[in-house]
This record gives C-alpha cells, structure tokens and sequence, in this order.
C-alpha cells in the first residue's frame, strides 16, 4: 500500500498542485513584482524599483491602518479566547441541553462576514440611535463594533475547538488528581491547559490571522469612517488600490508588507505555542 | 492525538497563508488567466461589445435598449454597472480582464489622466461628429485628439417643493416679509425664509426644511463635490473673470479657499434645518434624502436632474411631478442674484483603445444609434432622461420630466441676464481630494473639527494632490 502510495504520488497530487499554482502561486510571484512597479491595470506595468515601498511608509494611512488592527488584534484575540474556553468548559460539564447551546452558539460562524456586519450596523446603530449617533461618530464606537461582532463570529467556533479538547483530556489523571485532594482551579491550570495545548495553538492561530486580516466586516460595518480611523489594513490596501489613481503600485506594496507581517506573526505564534504542548 | 494536531495544525497555517495571498492579489489572479484570447475575433463580425455603465438610477433601463438593439443588428450590448461611487474599481478590475468594457465613462480631464492609456482618440469619428458645433468644446481634448464625448446635460440647484412652499407664503403666521419662492435670489432671503418655516414646521407639517444631509461612506458627493464648485467656481472667476474657469481650475496649482465662509453659510443651513439630527447624518444616504423629499417630509433638497427617477420611485410619494422646482444654491457670494443653477457634464463616453479595431467601430456604431435612431433618441428622452448635446436631437426631443424641463429653463435664461456655474468640479485634483474633503465635513458635523481646520485641510490637500497628479 505504502509503496504503491509512492508510486502514484505524483499523479494524485498533480490536480492540486495546479489549482494551488494557479490561484496562489502565480498570483503571488505576480502581486509581488507588481509592488516594483508602476500600472494602471495589472497587465501594463513598469518598472520602478522600491518608491512604491517608500510612498507606502511614508502614507499615514497606512501606519494609522496598522497600529488600529494591531489594537483590535490584541483585543479580539484575548477575548474571544477567553469567551470561547469558558463556554466550552460549561458545555463540558453535564448540563441538561449542551448540544443544543453548542449549535446555538456556532450558527453566527455560518453566517458570511459581510451579512454579519450589516446586521451589526443595524442592531448598533438602533440602540446608539437614543443618543443621537451613529457607529461612526466617534472611532471608539466603532472599534468596539468590530470586537463585539468579531467575538460574535468566532467564539462558537473556537469553543468547539475547546471542547473537542476538553474531552480528549484523559479521566485517570483527572479521577488521581482528585484523590490527591486538587482544586478544581489546579486541575484546570495542571492538567486540563497543558493537556488542550494543540487546541490552544489552532485557536490562537485562527483568531489572531482572522482579526489581522479582517476585511469584510470591516467594510459593512464602518468603512472605515470617521475620517478613516477605524480603517483597517487590508481596507486600506483595497482603498489605495482601487480608490486611488496612481497609488496602485503602493497599494500592491502594502500587500506584500501585510503578507510579510501576517507571515511573521502567525509562524511566531505557531512556534511559541507548540513548544508547550505535551504528549499525552 | 499529539501528531494529529500537528499535522492539522501545520495544515491550518498552510490555508490561512494562502488565503493571505490570495486575498491581496485577488485584482492578480484575474489577469494572469487573461491576456491572450483578447483578439481572436478579428475578421469574424464583432458579436459582443461591453458598456460599463456608470448610472446606477437607470440601469434597467439600458438593458431594454441592449435587447432591442441585439433584435436590430445582432450585436449583442452587454452592460453592467457599477454601484453607486464604485465606478472607478469596478473599472480598474473589469479593464484588466479578457473582455473588457469596450465603452466606459471618464468623468472629465482628471479622469481622462488616469485612464489615457485606454481611451481611443474619437477626433475624426462619426460619433464625435455628431456634437453640436457648441458643445464640442465640452468634449476632453488633449493636445490635437478628442478623447471624451459628453452625451448628457445636467443641472444641479436645491430641489424644492412648491406646493409646501406655496402652503408657507400663504400661511398667516408667517413672519419673513419674502412674498414667493421667485423672491428668493440671494442667501440672505433664502435664510429667513428657511429658518422661519423650520419655526413652522408643526404648521406645515414637515419634519424640516432641508432632506437630510447625507453624509454615509459613498454619499458625500452632494458636499464635498457638488456643493463644493459654487465657492470655488467664484474663486476662480474673481482671479480671471474672461477666462475658462474649468481650465483656470486645472492649472491651479493651490487654492486660497477664498469663500469658505459663504460655502460655511449654506452647509450650516442644511444642517440646522434639516429633518435629520445631526448626530445621525453619518448613517443617511442619498436615496435617504430623496426619500425625504418624496415622502413630503422636507420641502427641499440639494440634488440634480438624476434625482428625478429617485424621487418618482420612491413608494408612497407625495409629490407631485408639476411642483417640483430648482432654486439655484445660494451661499452669500456678492453678485449671487444672477446666478443660475449649475450646469455641466462630467458623463463622457470613451471607446477603448485597446481591444481590436472592429469591435472599437462596433462600440461607436451602437453609441451613433443610441443618439440618432429613432428607437435610441426616444428611450434616451424618455428612459434615460438625458438633455443631449448632439444635433441629432430637435428641440422637442428634450427629456419632459420636471427637472429636466427646469434645467432647460434655466439653460434658456442665460439669454438674458442669468449666469448659470459651470461644473468645474471636473477640475477637482482627484477622487481622493473629494474624499478627504468629506472626510472632514463629517467631522465638522460630529464636532470633531472647527470650520478652520476644515479650510485648512482642503487648501492643504488641493496644493497635495495637485503635486502628486503632476508626478
């Protein structure tokens, strides 16, 4: 079985690899030698070094885009992690009617991102319309949007995650523990964490990408407004390059900056957190 | 369970990488699978042209006209449309593919910068032959070739409603000396009579004198390009009054900003008189405000002839087509009394230079039968709504919705003594510089700016983008 595997290896992954090439690879070698030049459309470019890298820096938009989404990043990472481990804890313990609050509670999950956001605007806008604002009076309003519907999108899914985590974590340690008196707060930090370690890596990872790369909700709910301060960067790179003659070699350049940083930050992420997970 | 994840979550950092690229280079992916099969159908009669419509209000209405001409000719018109402030994306994405828009609109000489390179030079074409000797100078010319060809007249003003008007000069308890709307020919007279109605609003049963003041993503249009022009318009006109305020405009390398305090005036106005909070402006779009006007809760709205179509759709519209009137804008500018409303174009079509010769022809024979047929010159009447500048076009063949009329009014007092602005708005420096520009209104409504550091930014940027187009 093993050999013959090997054998059609290369057959079998060849569809794959195409489809892969062609939607990603390409696409990529392409946007990055894009962000060297100077176009219009795609298709008629020349080249022009590093300036789109330089305007890109020097674009206030940009830095402003960046520290907002590493703000909202922070933020939704923590609490969505949180939110997610303390329902999956709950479902976990024999409640009466924990699948039916584990389906509840994953359906926002299904919902597209764009949807969600006008939801959101709607629902934000009615409760700050007794005040006599809207979401984008004031960019803190907005920034709290963001979290409260990214929170809302994810926490299902993360705590599935959980909680197929929580019952992987083996009964005997758990039943020994217990008979050496632990509290419940030192099985949760001794046994139950270290042993959901994996599920904790993919949470982390999925959260933290998620919220770096947020576009679509982004986009319904504010657009950025006011005055593009709750802008965020992959807006930003979509508004520089299509709202804007001319900057679209910056707006390419920004993408391949984004990439670079999402990149870094995912693969630190990954090597940190798996460090600490353990064999069971 | 350990090596599981592992390899899960390896896989997981894989697809979310992935998704990263291909989310930044979504414009990329389209046009690596393009650039060939482009021209394959050279001596084949040309089966499919393609129209990137820029008017969102009456695209339904170019579909009918596609059937009939397909039944006509057996070319097939493909159209489609851009959302509303979305014409320039949609644009850059659609020209990049392997069929692309064969005709699109460039909204003047700053659009025609950026798109150069794609607009075919119409000087010796039928098409352009067909302007009238007095408004080919409205088509965007660079150097010796003619590469934009304006197809639609249209005027902007405050929209208003006669008939609560009427109800208002009528009313007893009013305390403005100003007899009918004919009176109001200057800020000053505009003021108090709006202000007095805002008094009398129970009476009148509206909810405010101005719709409200949209000022959502996509929706500032109406301030920060529209409203915009009539400071800038006198600006200009004051350091040359012979001159082509248009081409004053473009070669302006910075603005004083001059009548700030007059374009302060009538933005104040708008939002103190309006039928919306001002705390809730940010959320209200255009077709918010039409809606207000049609439902009869504001007597007046700052809008053009396009607005007509809005208004009449509006479910539950209250009024009535003959009481629908312009008013010019006025904001307090010395001389104002014989200011018009504002006329002008900023819809030119432009045939693209870079699909083959055939299909460019094809492109420009279904615009000379859009505008001279007798099928096209009545849906462009009446469907379309557009006040022509083609000769092919009798004086009875003018659009008769009650703006368009009033537009031709207007444009017929210009015999006498009346001055009707033209949209010099074509010479704004960019997209970017209208957003920034409403960016900051915004923030003026919210108070989060003063007036000054409104001003301010709008001269800083006019002198910004101006550099960075020259570039």
């Amino acid at each position: 079985m093993q050999k013959a595997m090997k054998r059609w290896f290369p057959i079998l992954v060849l569809p794959t690899l195409v489809a892969f090439i062609i939607a990603f690879i390409a696409p990529f070698i392409m946007g990055v030698y894009l962000s060297f030049t100077k176009f219009t459309t795609v298709t008629n470019a020349t080249w022009i070094g590093l300036s789109n890298y330089q305007r890109a820096f020097a674009n206030a938009d940009f830095i402003n885009a960046l520290w907002f989404t590493v703000k909202f990043t922070v933020i939704s990472v923590i609490t969505i992690n949180l939110l997610a481990f303390v329902l999956a804890l709950l479902l976990t313990k024999a409640i009466r009617g924990t699948n039916l609050f584990r389906t509840v509670f994953f359906m926002p999950n299904l919902i597209g991102g764009i949807v969600l956001g006008y939801i959101w605007l709607m629902v934000i806008n009615g409760i700050l319309y007794y005040s006599n604002a809207t979401i984008t009076t004031d960019p803190a309003y907005g920034f709290w949007g963001l979290v409260v519907l990214m929170n809302w999108q994810l926490v299902g899914y993360m705590m599935i995650i959980y909680v197929a985590g929580i019952q992987n974590v083996s009964v005997e340690l758990l039943e020994a523990a217990d008979i050496d008196g632990a509290s419940g707060f030192q099985k949760l930090t001794k046994i139950t964490i270290p042993q959901i370690m994996p599920s904790i890596t993919i949470c982390l990872f999925l959260t933290l990408t998620n919220s770096f790369k947020l576009f679509d909700q982004n986009l319904a709910l504010t657009a950025g407004a006011p005055n593009k301060k709750t802008q965020m960067l992959a807006l930003d790179i979509y508004n520089t390059f299509y709202g804007r003659p001319g900057w679209q070699g910056v707006g390419q350049a920004k993408a391949v900056i984004f990439f670079i940083i999402v990149a870094a930050i995912a693969l630190t992420q990954l090597y940190l957190t798996r460090r600490k997970e353990v064999e069971s | 369970m350990g090596k599981f994840s592992k390899i899960l979550a390896l896989g997981m950092a894989g697809c979310m990488l992935a998704s990263a690229l291909a989310g930044c280079n979504g414009g990329g992916g389209g046009a690596s699978s393009t650039a060939s099969g482009a021209s394959s159908q050279n001596d084949t009669k040309v089966k499919e042209i393609y129209f990137l419509n820029f008017k969102p209000e009456i695209a339904e209405k170019y579909d009918a006209i596609a059937k009939q001409y397909e039944q006509e000719t057996g070319v097939k018109v493909k159209i489609d449309t851009a959302a509303s402030g979305e014409y320039e994306k949609k644009l850059t994405s659609e020209i990049a593919k392997s069929n692309p828009p064969t005709i699109f609109q460039i909204n003047g000489p700053v659009g025609f910068q950026n798109w150069k390179d794609y607009c075919a030079d119409l000087k010796d074409s039928e098409f352009y032959k067909l302007l009238t000797e007095e408004n080919k100078d409205l088509a965007v010319t660079d150097g010796e070739g003619v590469y934009g060809i304006p197809y639609a007249l249209e005027g902007y003003g405050i929209i208003y409603n006669s008939e609560i008007m009427d109800k208002y000069f009528k009313s007893e308890n009013k305390k403005s000396d100003v007899k009918s709307t004919d009176e109001i020919n200057n800020f000053a007279k505009l003021k108090e009579v709006v202000e007095d109605m805002t008094a009398m609003k129970e009476e009148l049963k509206i909810e405010g004198v101005f719709a409200s003041t949209s000022m959502a993503e996509g929706n500032q249009w109406r301030w920060q390009t529209h409203l915009a022009n009539l400071p800038l318009y006198y600006e200009f006109k004051d350091a040359d009054p012979t001159g082509n305020v248009i081409l004053n405009g473009l070669k302006a390398k910075e603005i004083t900003f001059k009548y700030n305090k007059e374009y302060q005036n009538i933005f104040d106005l708008y939002l103190n008189n309006s039928c919306t909070d001002k705390g809730l402006l940010s959320s209200k779009s255009v077709e918010d405000a039409m809606a207000d006007f049609a439902l009869g809760k504001a007597a007046m709205v700052q809008n053009g002839n396009w607005g007509w179509s809005q208004i009449n759709e509006v479910g539950g519209n209250k009024t009535k087509a003959e009481n629908i009137k312009f008013m010019p804008i006025y904001t307090g500018v010395k001389g104002e009394e014989k200011q018009g409303i504002c006329i002008g174009t900023e819809n030119y079509f432009a045939i693209n230079s870079q699909v083959d010769e055939a299909t460019q022809k094809a492109s420009q024979d279904f615009l000379i039968w859009l505008f001279s047929s007798d099928y096209g010159k009545k849906a462009v009447t009446n469907d379309l709504g557009f006040i022509t500048p083609f000769n092919t076009f009798t004086e009875k063949e003018q659009p008769t919705d009650p703006l368009a009329k009033e537009v031709l009014a207007w444009k017929a007092k210009e015999s006498g003594d009346i001055k009707n602005p033209e949209w010099l708005f074509t010479a704004f420096p960019s997209e970017n510089f209208k957003n920034e520009f409403g960016a900051a209104l915004l923030e003026y409504v919210q108070d989060q700016k003063s007036w000054d550091e409104v001003t301010a930014k709008v001269i800083e940027d006019w002198k910004l983008e101006k550099e960075a187009t020259a570039q």
